[in-house]
């Protein structure tokens, strides 16, 4: 029974790493960069919702709907504030630009908010549902996260595969040039990459907040790089691999802790990642691309 | 663009001497007061409170005429390479009493500093031993460690709180594995029983699911947790869900919890600290604190706060104890101070009577609290 708790548990925390790895996968399929700033994103819809819900008395729904508008509009800005004038820079540029926007939005939230730690009231609730005689319980918390996260995955699996922006995006994916050339706008289909990426960090901050309750400026930085971990793990620009990969990764976490060591889980999921990288460098559902000479 | 550029420089010189200026009003007699800590960072809380506790005490003091302080905080994000520059910054401009770091870890850099430098130190809340051990001019206000974990598990036996006890401590952390190594030793003497020991770390501490479970799944009635109260608030909402419910037994770290904005109080109803700041006290000294503190800075002050209140007025008693002036050198001052420190008694937020030994360790009695309907309660 401790297993099947644990195993929830882990898909649990592994879906929330996956809805976060969703952003860092679509930026970097079509953006091709790294965006560290995802991760901060999280943090400002996390608290926009806080502050919606505990201090204005929104309901829960309009809160993260309301979360999810700021963030996609803080995306947007960011892209086209930090990014869009570095488009043809080296790619290290962008990297470096991306960590500086990191470290811009956490120390303005801690100017904003007070570095104060501040308890994030679940939207979902905390009731709990007890199975075999209670000695099973399974969170509310957890079954919405994982049920969100598959909402999640299946729309974007149809929006890149059916929609015309959609199709854009996978074309600007594979050859930006070459999609300008047929007619499509980039840099608005980058934008629109940003805006969808954004309003995935507020849903997911709201669930990483509704399960473990604690809100602060820098809330946001370890998921945010775990969540990154996941990616690369799944194969960085595959939406099902960052899905794998960050279900993956909850559920390791969980079982190394449990059954290895409480004291060497995060060395055990990052060996875990190595070998994984080692054997398949692209990551498990990464596409190997041979480079034409 | 230069021309603006220019502007902005030369803006920014104006007000960093603006800055100094103030710190350095009347020079001449003024003693400089300098200490570091995290004022931004994860673990900014801690050190915007000591800053704040210790630049009230510094304005009531100021206002009382006679021996007057000016302080200067400088921030270390936690970090021990970082408090060392800022521990340059405040030499450079003539510290003459430190108040150390704020944090353990920065603490135990700076104190090295400290020494060889002989500017006295006392710092408000590095309870490391490390800080302390082997320096003759560096003092805490706060318990160290050691003293924590053993306090903990004796009162825990003599009060019968629990019989199978289950810790769980965050392991990259000096504070929290310090007390757990006081505290096992001492557990193991008396014959308090210790049947799950887990662990968590910076990186993990959000789902306790696991440690939960493990205490769950020993028996344990009791779980010890030497931490600071953000994961603690995690751990008590964790295990709810789960509907396990031992007690909880803290340290002074957990001080603080009742005051996270839009934590749910009736979650640590019954939970048992030794701490030895009450911010719901009714004595006159801490009552006038927190309605002062509050009125400036909007919130409750917590331990971090009293400390570096504390440690002002501690200096401020030795200062005229010893008949220090501005005037003195700051190896002078350091001479004067540590034979006032070793020799007098004094009662602050924190504690009556305090009085410190030649290792720079305080000695005061903790206080046993336990959380009911949302308040702090003296337990005995």
């Amino acid at each position: 029974m401790s297993f099947l708790s644990h195993l929830i548990s882990g898909v649990s925390l592994g879906s929330i790493y996956a809805i976060i790895a969703l952003g860092y996968t679509m930026v970097y399929g079509i953006a091709k960069m790294l965006n560290f700033a995802h991760g901060d994103v999280i943090m400002v819809g996390a608290y926009v919702c806080f502050f919606a819900v505990s201090r204005y008395a929104v309901p829960a729904i309009p809160a993260v709907l309301l979360a999810a508008a700021v963030c996609t509009l803080l995306g947007v800005f960011i892209e086209r504030l930090a990014y869009k004038p570095l488009r043809s820079a080296p790619s290290l540029a962008v990297l470096i630009t991306a960590i500086g926007v990191s470290y811009f939005l956490q120390n303005s939230a801690q100017l904003l908010w007070t570095s104060n730690p501040k308890v994030f009231r679940s939207v979902v609730g905390d009731g709990s549902i007890k199975l075999f005689d209670g000695r099973l319980s399974i969170s509310v918390n957890a079954i919405v996260t994982v049920a969100a996260c598959l909402v999640i995955m299946a729309a974007l699996t149809w929006f890149t595969g059916r929609t015309k922006m959609g199709k854009a995006m996978r074309a600007c994916s594979e050859d930006k040039d070459a999609a300008q050339l047929m007619g499509i706008n980039v840099n608005a289909t980058i934008s629109m990459t940003f805006a969808i990426g954004s309003a995935l960090a507020a849903v997911a901050g709201v669930l990483l907040c509704s399960a473990y309750p604690t809100l602060m400026p820098t809330t946001g930085s370890m998921p945010g790089i775990k969540a990154f971990t996941a990616a690369v793990f799944g194969g960085i620009g595959s939406i099902q691999g960052a899905m794998i990969g960050g279900v993956l990764l909850g559920v390791i976490e969980i079982f190394a802790k449990a059954y290895i060591s409480t004291q060497l889980s995060d060395a055990i999921v990052f060996f875990v990642l190595i070998v994984v990288l080692l054997v398949r460098p692209a990551g498990l559902f990464g596409k190997r691309i041979q480079e034409k000479v | 663009m230069k021309r603006v550029v220019f502007f902005a420089v030369a803006a920014i010189m104006m007000l960093a001497l603006t800055v100094c200026g103030a710190g350095s009003a009347s020079a001449a007699d003024v003693i400089k007061i300098g200490g570091t800590g995290p004022l931004t960072g994860g673990a900014a809380i801690y050190g915007q409170a000591a800053r704040n506790g210790a630049q009230l005490a510094v304005e009531e003091i100021n206002a009382l005429g006679g021996v007057q302080f000016a302080l200067n905080y400088q921030d270390d994000e936690h970090d021990a390479e970082k408090a060392v520059n800022a521990y340059n910054t405040l030499k450079d401009w003539g510290m003459q009493v430190s108040l150390g770091s704020v944090t353990s870890t920065p603490a135990v850099a700076t104190s090295v500093e400290n020494n060889a430098d002989r500017i006295f130190a006392v710092t408000p809340s590095a309870s490391a031993v490390a800080v302390t051990e082997g320096k003759n001019n560096v003092f805490q206000m706060c318990f160290a460690d050691p003293n924590q974990g053993s306090a903990s598990a004796q009162y825990i036996k003599d009060q019968k709180l629990g019989a199978k006890v289950a810790v769980i401590y965050k392991n990259d952390d000096v504070y929290s594995s310090g007390i757990f190594e006081t505290f096992k030793v001492r557990a193991a003497k008396i014959g308090l029983k210790i049947v799950s020991v887990t662990t968590f770390t910076e990186d993990s501490q959000q789902d306790f699911s696991v440690q939960l479970a493990d205490a769950k799944k020993n028996g344990a009635d009791l779980i010890f947790l030497p931490m600071y109260y953000t994961p603690a608030s995690l751990i008590f909402q964790q295990a709810k869900s789960t509907g396990y419910a031992p007690k909880y037994f803290g340290v002074d770290g957990m001080d603080g919890i009742l005051s996270l904005e839009g934590f749910n109080t009736a979650l640590a109803e019954g939970v048992m600290l030794l701490t030895p700041f009450n911010a719901t006290a009714k004595d006159k000294r801490t009552a006038g604190f927190v309605a002062k503190y509050k009125a400036k800075h909007g919130e409750v002050p917590n331990q971090f706060a009293a400390d570096g209140y504390d440690c002002v007025y501690a200096i401020h008693q030795a200062v005229k104890a010893g008949k220090v002036t501005a005037k003195m050198t700051a190896p002078a001052i350091c001479d004067i101070l540590v034979k006032q420190f070793t020799g007098m008694k004094f009662s602050g937020l924190t504690g009556d009577n305090m009085t410190w030994g030649k290792n720079g360790q305080v000695s005061k009695d903790p206080k046993g609290m336990v959380i009911k309907n949302g308040a702090y309660v003296g337990m005995n």
